[in-house]
């Protein structure tokens, strides 16, 4: 369904993501995980249209988003939705009219439709009743559920997830988890999660994507990659501090830093 | 030698920059404006701007207005007094206001209630990823949240500063009338006579002229800042201190082209 080809990200001198190859399956949930900074949300951005690569094709649907028009790639959205990581809930609107607001933007659906769908997305995030409340009186994982509510309003074909679990409690972020395998089975969407949470991208994947420096070290089933022999792949998933990807990321000499820094104490050795 | 070539690359790059800037503003702004009518009508967008913005700054402008005509009154009725004329302070007053510094206190003031507040709510969207989750639904953020500040601080600063005249001249009319003794016949009479619809359109040309530069620096400013927190804040002062000094130029060339 979404295809990268080679892409390349590059703010200023390092590549954000380094020639990446990536296809998202119809129908299946696609996990690409990765630690802070490598790239993930650059590369989930790049697919859902929202930044152009440097360098490279995104294909969705037969069609090279960084090079369509935006009235073109607008009514590709129609086919998309998102969940962002801080919920990007609309402040001045309560949680109706955010999870009506693409309904009531794009179609000319009676008002009344239009609240039956609203109902029907609220009731499958578990929020049917706090319709009337504001953005600012919700909870992490509320907001987040009314993200998702709000991201299938339209029933896209694909939605991307980032940072589906970032700072929610473990029941709150066991319930999106939840939410997004329900989804992904009941109205067989294309889901694309990007998460640093290992466990819960593993219990939700088809296809796995490790991400590091801006590079995929390892794709294909969660089986598959808990079983890697790869050292990188091994360190990340399980999560060990000490490996190849290192912890320091300084390129020069600790002792050399400490002698010779203008202005500080020259220490003898 | 080699400093003179250093403040001189740093002068160009700065005055580049400057010329990149005003580009950007120029594109953005006219980008914007065409979806006036390219974009689908954002006719309620535009009317709560103008609530927002238009209403939310009706009680700044009516003490600020009140309390420079009073001070006016008190300045004009002193220096008059000295040559004898103190009956042409109902012209002074009234002239000083619309011409010159209803639009430009009014502007001044609106721009540092509505003109930060729209550079923050912008800059606190995209922080908050909210410009991105409007593209995500196939919404242009420009059509939504540039074009109708736009046009809202457009249409609203002109009103405002209207407002700002007839308080600031009846606060002067009290002051002048009710305290200093003038008197009110010769007050009115000479402020009738002197103003002309010209004074009067050159309040309303600067008074729009304004209302678009708060509209669109601010936007500016706003959509373009850094979307973290300390990014909004530097973006919100940036655009009042630009805002400002441009009102204070852009006064400067409308009053010589039309004195």
């Amino acid at each position: 369904m979404i295809r990268c080809e080679s892409i390349l990200m590059q703010y200023g001198e390092t590549p954000a993501l380094d020639h990446v190859e990536v296809d998202v399956r119809d129908r299946a949930t696609t996990v690409i995980l990765g630690g802070s900074g490598s790239g993930k949300t650059t590369l989930l951005r790049i697919m859902a249209g929202l930044v152009q690569p440097t360098d490279g094709r995104v294909w969705f649907e037969g069609e090279d988003l960084a090079h369509i028009p935006r009235k073109r790639l607008y009514e590709l959205r129609q086919y998309m939705g998102m969940v962002f990581q801080y919920s990007a809930l609309l402040n001045s609107l309560n949680v109706y009219d955010n999870v009506a607001f693409a309904l009531h933007e794009h179609s000319k659906l009676d008002e009344s439709i239009i609240h039956t769908i609203v109902t029907m997305k609220l009731e499958q995030v578990g929020l049917r009743g706090l319709e009337h409340l504001m953005p600012s009186q919700l909870s992490g994982g509320m907001a987040k559920r009314v993200a998702l509510a709000r991201a299938i309003a339209i029933d896209p074909k694909v939605v991307f997830f980032d940072e589906p679990t970032s700072g929610l409690d473990p029941i709150s972020a066991a319930v999106i988890i939840s939410l997004i395998r329900d989804m992904t089975n009941k109205m067989r969407m294309t889901s694309v999660v990007v998460t640093h949470d290992v466990e819960a991208g593993l219990s939700i994947a088809d296809h796995v994507v490790l991400l590091w420096q801006g590079r995929v070290i390892a794709k294909g089933a969660p089986e598959n990659i808990r079983n890697s022999t790869d050292e990188r792949v091994c360190q990340f998933v399980e999560g060990r501090p000490d490996g190849p990807i290192p912890f320091s990321r300084s390129t020069t000499s600790y002792i050399d830093d400490l002698m010779h820094k203008p202005g500080t104490v020259r220490l003898e050795t | 030698m080699t400093a003179m070539v250093n403040t001189l690359g740093l002068m160009g790059r700065n005055f580049l920059l400057m010329l990149q800037r005003l580009g950007d503003i120029a594109t953005l702004s006219a980008s914007s404006l065409r979806l006036l009518v390219a974009s689908p009508w954002q006719g309620r967008h535009i009317v709560m701007q103008i609530y927002a913005l238009g209403v939310g700054s009706l009680v700044i402008i009516a003490i600020t207005g009140a309390f420079t005509g009073m001070v006016l009154s008190l300045q004009g009725y002193y220096t008059l007094a000295k040559f004898g004329s103190e009956s042409l302070l109902g012209s002074a007053v009234a002239l000083s206001i619309i011409r010159e510094l209803g639009p430009v206190l009014g502007a001044l003031m609106i721009t540092g209630r509505a003109g930060s507040s729209i550079t923050a709510e912008i800059g606190i969207m995209r922080v908050t990823e909210q410009v991105d989750a409007l593209e995500m639904m196939a919404i242009n953020p420009r059509a939504r949240i540039i074009m109708p500040r736009i046009i809202a601080t457009t249409l609203s600063v002109p009103l405002l500063i209207a407002i700002f005249d007839v308080i600031g001249i009846g606060a002067g009319y009290v002051v002048g009338v009710d305290l200093l003794g003038v008197n009110p016949g010769s007050f009115v009479a000479e402020m009738q006579a002197k103003v002309t619809t010209e004074d009067i359109n050159t309040g309303w040309i600067k008074a729009v002229s304004f209302g678009f530069l708060i509209g669109v620096i601010c936007t500016y400013i706003g959509y373009r800042a850094t979307p973290t927190t300390e990014g909004v804040g530097k973006a919100t002062t940036q655009a009042v201190v630009i805002t400002s000094v441009g009102i204070l130029m852009l006064d400067y060339i409308l009053t010589s082209f039309f004195l």
